[in-house]
């Protein structure tokens, strides 16, 4: 397994086979805290990449800045041959790096199906001066509306399409934002904890369609904290801590590695607390 | 008892009352759809009176003079949008009330008597708007609204503009450009990270309404002198007041609304001034009713807001929703 995607050993900063998104020292601090400090990674293509790592550990900074939501004190990255190191956000997104966030940004006084428009890329209609004019963009609209009706029955939520984004519950919004992410075609999915705040009922179903992504041709990276998810349908797992990245590898062999028990539990979970011998950092 | 009722009502079609609508359509385009906190509309319509007033007083004609307080009002707007728009919206509204005050102070210092009036203002501008009136001299119109030949010309004028404008916005607003402008109002990230370049919409929205704005204070000044006393803070605030009385994020809204707004400042004051001269009100004088009309009309906005916060033509079902 981890010969199809990685270079050699699976080790932090391993070279890989067909990587997407190569980043080289990524550094982002917040007055004297340094939150992020990547030296190199690579996300392979076509691959459901997960980023894992305790609280704190700088997944989400992390993503902020490979999405240019975030400026990095040093740094640079390059996704499918363009450096996009300060490139603003909403170019990395017409790149086709596309994100969602933590915290649901569901668009509440716009309705679904509206949610759903509002993703799809060089609209005609959005241009100032043809907005006035319905006959510019109308024959684009219906492409528009059919794209996004087919993606809503795919989430089963086209019988919620001229409700409120607000009425939705929390994981119907987690949906919407994937499908609204998938409107505008992306060539890379960066989901930012897909499953916080899902009831169970729902996880299968957006598991089933994070799969689907891959499918289609899509990479994928997401940030998680569920075990149970990142085992069962990753391909590749990067460990995060304290902002650096402490282990790469298949989902399975990750989990032993000693580096992300320490990561999670605590260098010294095992050892005397007298003895200050080995105490690292 | 008559006269109150026919001067509240002549209020309905005054060209104050279409000017004021037509402000709060601009500020309803800046806050109503794009969420811009834009607390210097006054300044917008202080731009439109002295580049429409000095452009006529310099010879130019209605059209060019029109075109140069456009090209005004656009400047304005990056001056106001370049710095603030990739801030929060907070700071937007603190730049505009105070460019707003700048801008009034500006125009009055009578070191600038040459070429803005200083404190007195300009007056005699609106002759060639009037020398194209089509309609002949003598009385038009019936019971609370009869006026000469001048004054139906320019509130046909002023009315055409208020639903030309109101048009042009609603057809804004229904395209996929209103959406992206909505989107911005509930989330400026989930749009970003849609590839929509936010800060160029952000400045379009400024732009188109300071330009209604803009428009406002031309219709403002065309039936009286241009003082710089009258593009005060409490310019905008009423603007503001009317754009919630009618709902802020509809277009009808803000026409209703000014409509309501002067009818009843009209009526508060006739009533309470004939109450006091007939001796029912024994407590307050004449010149206090000046003061007590505002504060009247302050108490009934505020129990507006506290029992219809989404103003009369707002949506109620947008309120079961907090973000």
């Amino acid at each position: 397994m981890a010969n199809e995607i990685a270079k050699g050993k699976a080790e932090p900063g391993c070279a890989k086979v067909d990587p997407i998104l190569v980043a080289d020292n990524v550094v982002r601090q917040f007055g004297g805290l340094t939150a992020v400090d990547v030296k190199h990674v690579e996300i392979p293509r076509g691959q459901i990449t997960a980023l894992i790592g305790p609280n704190g550990a700088g997944k989400t900074t992390f993503f902020n800045l490979l999405t240019g939501f975030d400026k990095p004190n040093s740094g640079n990255w390059v996704f499918n041959g363009k450096e996009l190191a300060g490139v603003p956000s909403f170019k990395v997104a017409r790149l086709g790096m596309v994100r969602t966030f933590q915290l649901t940004k569901a668009l509440s006084l716009l309705t679904v199906m509206e949610n759903m428009r509002l993703g799809y890329q060089n609209q005609k209609g959005e241009n100032p001066l043809a907005a006035m004019f319905r006959s510019v963009w109308k024959k684009q609209e219906q492409v528009i509306t059919e794209t996004a009706n087919e993606l809503l029955v795919r989430f089963k939520l086209d019988a919620k399409k001229d409700d409120f984004a607000a009425s939705l519950s929390g994981g119907q919004r987690k949906l919407l934002e994937m499908a609204r992410a998938l409107m505008t075609k992306p060539t890379m999915i960066m989901l930012d904890e897909p499953m916080a705040g899902v009831n169970p009922a729902l996880t299968q179903s957006l598991l089933d369609h994070i799969k689907d992504l891959k499918k289609e041709g899509m990479t994928v990276l997401f940030v998680e904290h569920d075990m149970h998810m990142v085992r069962h349908i990753s391909d590749w797992v990067i460990v995060m801590a304290e902002g650096k990245i402490v282990a790469e590898g298949p989902p399975k062999e990750v989990m032993k590695n000693p580096a992300v028990i320490d990561a999670y539990l605590g260098a010294h979970h095992d050892s005397d607390l007298g003895s200050k011998k080995k105490a690292g950092k | 008892m008559d006269q109150i009722l026919t001067n509240a009502l002549g209020e309905l079609l005054t060209p104050m009352t279409a000017a004021y609508a037509l402000a709060a359509i601009g500020l309803a385009m800046h806050f109503g759809f794009t969420g811009l906190l834009n607390f210097g509309q006054a300044a917008y319509m202080l731009v439109g009176a002295y580049a429409f007033a000095m452009s006529t007083l310099a010879g130019l004609g209605l059209i060019p003079a029109i075109l140069i307080s456009f090209a005004a009002s656009i400047v304005l707007s990056f001056i106001l949008g370049i710095p603030t728009l990739r801030l929060r919206s907070d700071y937007l509204a603190i730049v505009t009330i105070a460019a707003a005050e700048i801008m009034r102070f500006i125009v009055s210092t009578t070191g600038l008597n040459d070429v803005t009036g200083g404190p007195q203002g300009l007056s005699g501008f609106a002759r060639d708007f009037y020398a194209i009136n089509p309609f002949p001299a003598g009385e038009y119109g019936f019971w609370a609204w009869t006026m000469d030949e001048k004054g139906l010309w320019v509130r046909v004028v002023a009315w055409s503009l208020v639903i030309i404008a109101a048009l042009f916005v609603a057809k804004m607003i229904r395209s996929p450009w209103g959406r992206v402008i909505k989107g911005i109002r509930e989330d400026e990230d989930a749009v970003r990270s849609l590839g929509k370049n936010v800060y160029s919409y952000k400045m379009q929205s400024l732009i188109i309404g300071g330009m209604l704005g803009t428009l406002a204070g031309i219709v403002f000044v065309l039936p009286r002198a241009v003082q710089p006393g009258n593009f005060g803070t409490g310019l905008t605030f009423f603007i503001w007041t009317i754009l919630l009385l009618g709902g802020a994020a509809t277009v009808l809204g803000p026409i209703i609304g000014s409509m309501i707004f002067w009818v009843l400042l009209s009526l508060t004051d006739g009533l309470l001034s004939a109450g006091v001269d007939s001796g029912v009100i024994t407590f307050i004088t004449q010149n206090q009713i000046g003061g007590i009309r505002f504060m009247l009309v302050g108490l009934g906005l505020m129990l507006l807001v506290i029992f219809r916060p989404q103003g009369i033509f707002g949506n109620k079902k947008e309120l079961y929703f907090n973000g």
